[in-house]
């Protein structure tokens, strides 16, 4: 015999209040790490269509481009020298896994029909599919890269002006010096949209944009970067931006701006708003537990005044007291998230072999892979046992500070 | 050296507005391995008594010594330690735990008060459980028993940690004549072979006719002391 064992016993003694306390702590539970899983998982994909069909992880730009890329500046690219030394010093970098130096522009798009606006992205094909590897898969129609004097328009585009892979395009654009050049291409692909900055952008290599522009050297907008893993962005965002600041920083002046993606896209604050509700869920479980412990051990207590009497009258030190009863919450505690994450692991399960899928903006049919963070089942099922000790504490204090006199006259 | 002294106790009680005096200034002394019995109407005062010599309570004004110590002047934690060692308490609802069996029961004063090593619980509950005739019952339930067996129980845990005195309050109230005679010739054979004290209030005039040493208890005086009859 010892107090634990005890405690169980005092808890079967009630099985149906005991039964339904348990309960409601695991639908807490549950419906807690089903909402962690599934939020989560929304959250990742999210997030990885967006950096790996378009940001990228990391971005490099001159000071000040940011917040002017709406109207893509062609003031405020990178001198080629630049470049070189960026790059000199992201191949140094053991995080970063590709990176793709893009040259942004807007532009005319003419059919010979008629004419729209467009913006452009000039590229080196190959360093931009590393960098965005899910590029090639919003190819819908046509082929999967390009080459000089092709291009990669938005299906919204192509649908709009009536144009097929093979047709024959003019791009006209604006050049920094405020004149006007224009050049034809051959639609080699057509683009699928994504949610989000430049999701509606077209492509072309990076030589025929300089030609476009007429720059007499190849200038660079911006650079994206993508790294080997995901989950070290915030290390080898700091240690980029360290190198960069030692190779760059003139007195007090850094002429670069480096960004992460969530600095970039609005997406970011839905993915903080799915953080937020994620945290307001875990306040509710907090409560649920809360009140359902705090509950049967108030009544607990409350029918067992005799018997508290009793161990006093005896000589039960009121530690031993106070840490009976609240063994008794933690195991119910215990048993809630036990029963809980068992419940709740086959749920997912269960989701996870449904195939659910759902769209995302312009993409259909994304397939649902719901899974829980080892460290947030943990979290999860800390939370819990530590709220049931806590909402035992009240009622086991009110226990052993019980004067035995008082308690064994108690009807 | 007396076991218990009491010296002029009072004990007042508030009863919402209206003050009452249980004890009227009371002194006596019990000498150890004594079976006693404070006897008297109801409100006579008897409870209370018992309440203080078992540091359950505390005395308005005039002092209890037991075992040579002053128990007016405990905290919670020291009176509780004191009665686990020199207190054995024997209730008239028997008040034994519900989910611990008889073995349990008996054992409990030795593991959450005295920390007493397994094999010398062991030792010590099976005695005892061989002493009070319920060593085939050692496993069963409070709600498995019958009165008289719950009382042998409670009495092997008022013995069990060797107090110096066992107190008990009715403790025949709730049985038939019968099972009531067989627990005072139990509680007798424990005094004797155990030299304990045993303290009781009762209205039972069989187990008054069993005491050595009566106390006759009137409106919170001690009217007279004498032998049993």
């Amino acid at each position: 015999m010892n107090l634990y064992k005890i405690a169980l016993r005092n808890l079967l003694r009630y099985k149906r209040r005991t039964l339904l306390t348990a309960s409601l702590i695991t639908i807490g539970v549950v419906f807690v790490l089903v909402f962690v899983a599934v939020s989560g998982s929304f959250k990742a994909m999210m997030i990885g269509q967006i950096t790996d069909a378009m940001l990228g992880h990391i971005q490099i730009h001159k000071k000040g481009y940011v917040a002017s890329i709406d109207n893509l500046p062609l003031n405020l690219n990178l001198r080629a020298e630049d470049v070189a030394r960026i790059d000199q010093i992201l191949r140094n970098q053991k995080d970063i896994e590709a990176s793709s130096p893009r040259l942004k522009f807007g532009g005319l798009f003419s059919n010979f029909v008629e004419s729209t606006n467009i913006r452009l992205n000039g590229i080196y094909p190959d360093r931009e599919f590393n960098t965005v590897p899910l590029l090639t898969s919003r190819i819908s129609e046509g082929k999967k890269t390009i080459v000089k004097g092709e291009i990669l328009i938005p299906a919204l585009l192509a649908k709009g002006m009536k144009v097929k892979v093979g047709d024959s395009v003019v791009i006209v654009a604006t050049n920094k010096d405020g004149s006007v050049n224009g050049r034809q291409f051959i639609v080699a692909g057509i683009l699928e949209s994504v949610t989000g900055p430049g999701g509606r952008d077209g492509y072309v290599h990076i030589e025929d944009a300089a030609e476009v522009l007429r720059m007499p050297e190849l200038e660079i907008s911006e650079v994206a970067i993508r790294l080997k893993d995901f989950d070290r962005l915030q290390p080898a965002f700091q240690e980029i931006r360290k190198q960069l600041e030692t190779e760059f920083l003139k007195g007090d002046k850094f002429p670069l701006e480096i960004h992460t993606w969530e600095g970039l896209t609005p997406f970011f604050n839905i993915a903080r708003m799915l953080d937020v509700m994620t945290f307001f869920i875990k306040l509710m479980l907090v409560a649920l537990v809360l009140i359902s412990v705090l509950n049967v051990m108030i009544m607990a207590v409350y029918e067992r005044i005799r018997e508290i009497g009793t161990m006093a009258a005896i000589g039960t030190p009121p530690g031993k007291i106070l840490s009976l009863f609240m063994m008794e919450g933690l195991s119910l505690g215990i048993l809630g998230t036990l029963i809980g994450g068992g419940v709740g692991l086959l749920i997912l399960f269960i989701l996870n072999i449904s195939h659910i899928t759902f769209n995302f903006g312009q993409q259909q049919g994304l397939l649902l892979r719901a899974s829980v963070n080892p460290m947030d089942f943990v979290t999860i099922a800390l939370i819990v046992i530590l709220v049931s000790v806590v909402a035992s504490l009240q009622p086991a204090f009110k226990a052993s500070r019980m004067e035995p006199i008082v308690a064994l006259r108690h009807v | 050296m007396s076991l218990v002294i009491a010296e002029d106790i009072t004990k007042n009680y508030q009863v919402g507005a209206v003050a009452v005096q249980a004890l009227r200034g009371i002194s006596f002394t019990i000498e150890p391995a004594s079976f006693v019995s404070f006897i008297g109407p109801s409100g006579s005062g008897k409870t209370t008594l018992l309440n203080l010599i078992g540091c359950l309570d505390a005395p308005t004004s005039g002092r209890i010594t037991v075992a040579n110590t002053d128990v007016g002047t405990l905290d919670r934690g020291k009176s509780a330690a004191f009665r686990g060692v020199n207190i054995g308490f024997i209730f008239q609802d028997f008040n034994l735990l519900p989910v611990l069996t008889a073995y349990e029961n008996i054992e409990y004063p030795l593991l959450m008060v005295q920390n007493i090593p397994p094999a010398e619980r062991r030792r010590r509950v099976t005695a005892l459980l061989e002493t009070v005739g319920m060593a085939d019952q050692a496993g069963k339930r409070p709600d498995q028993l019958s009165g008289g067996q719950k009382q042998r129980v409670a009495i092997a845990r008022a013995l069990v940690t060797s107090p110096k005195m066992v107190l008990a309050d009715e403790p025949t109230a709730n049985l038939d004549s019968k099972t009531a005679h067989t627990v005072i010739e139990l509680m007798k054979k424990m005094r004797d072979e155990r030299q304990t004290t045993f303290i009781f209030s009762t209205h039972d005039q069989k187990l008054v006719s069993e005491v050595e040493i009566l106390f006759r208890l009137e409106d919170g005086l001690l009217e007279s002391r004498g032998k049993g009859e």
